[in-house]
């Protein structure tokens, strides 16, 4: 099967085959954070004393900037999409290096917060923790925020692939499933980090 | 091809939105008010976020409403695990 007759929409839920499946894997990735999710506000609420207050422990403002990174990098997405659309071929990888640039910054930062949140005690495993957080604090932070970042950089790798395999001429308006469930992903992942943001860092 | 049946949506104005309501979240976690109206504030904006990306973004809104029903599924399984989740409030670990 060529990827041009996969593109065409199937009977059923009028979509072609990939994209289906990638709803179906974003859906079962709902769960997943949501799993995350749970088990992060039950701690937190059966044990508030392990939890500071937001922007006690965690540098709000530089998270901020962050996601609003993210945020650019789902705009910058959809307009290589956009490139695509109108055969613009130029237009596609450019948008596609721009969100490849974005989405390698906020890996960066939230490395960068790591790297200074270990440095100040805050780790995953700590006994205890006295700047106004326990070791559930941290582990839960930990779990939400390195799973997301490890979906962000899974995707950053995904996006170099598909910039190298549209610099080879593979998409097309009638060829862009690729571009088209590498974005689905992507702005997935920017969905989910604007939930985690609030949950984690502003509630 | 079904992706160019439409009108091309208002990407740049999407993103405008979306980033006046990631600082409007930081303006509400900041400001000093009741934590339940400050919570409640904050799930609205982040939901309200999150559709426009899912509608705009993720292309949901130009989609076959078979595609929506699938999307939707997800929704009443989040309520009800929070839901079952929130039983053990109560009782503690």
């Amino acid at each position: 099967m060529t990827t041009a007759t996969a593109t065409r929409p199937e009977p059923g839920f009028g979509v072609y085959n990939l994209k289906l499946g990638m709803w179906v894997f974003l859906l079962s990735e709902v769960m997943f954070f949501t799993s995350l999710i749970g088990a992060y506000i039950i701690l937190r609420f059966a044990h508030p004393e392990q939890f500071a207050a937001p922007g006690e422990v965690l540098n709000v403002p530089l998270t901020a900037v962050n996601t609003f990174i993210l945020i650019c990098s789902s705009v910058t997405m959809v307009k290589a999409f956009a490139a695509v659309e109108k055969d613009d071929q130029r237009g596609l990888q450019l948008w596609l290096v721009a969100t490849i640039i974005l989405g390698s910054t906020f890996v960066g930062v939230q490395i960068y917060e790591y790297i200074h949140l270990f440095a100040d005690g805050f780790v995953p495993n700590a006994a205890e923790y006295s700047a106004g957080g326990g070791p559930l604090y941290g582990s839960t932070f930990y779990l939400m925020t390195g799973f997301h970042g490890l979906h962000v950089s899974i995707g950053v790798l995904a996006l170099i692939w598909v910039l190298i395999r549209s610099m080879r001429g593979a998409y097309s308006p009638e060829r862009l499933g690729g571009v088209e469930i590498m974005g689905l992903y992507w702005h997935f992942v920017d969905l989910v980090w604007i939930v985690l943001f609030t949950i984690v860092y502003l509630i | 091809m079904q992706n160019v049946d439409h009108a091309p949506p208002p990407y740049m104005m999407i993103w405008g939105v979306l980033a006046v309501l990631m600082f409007a979240k930081v303006g509400v976690s900041l400001i000093g008010m009741p934590q339940w109206l400050s919570i409640a504030l904050l799930i609205m904006i982040s939901l309200l976020s999150a559709l426009l990306v899912a509608l705009y973004y993720m292309h949901l809104k130009f989609e076959p409403k078979k595609l929506w029903i699938l999307a939707a599924v997800p929704i009443p399984l989040v309520i009800i695990f929070l839901l079952f989740v929130m039983q053990d409030f109560g009782g503690g670990p």
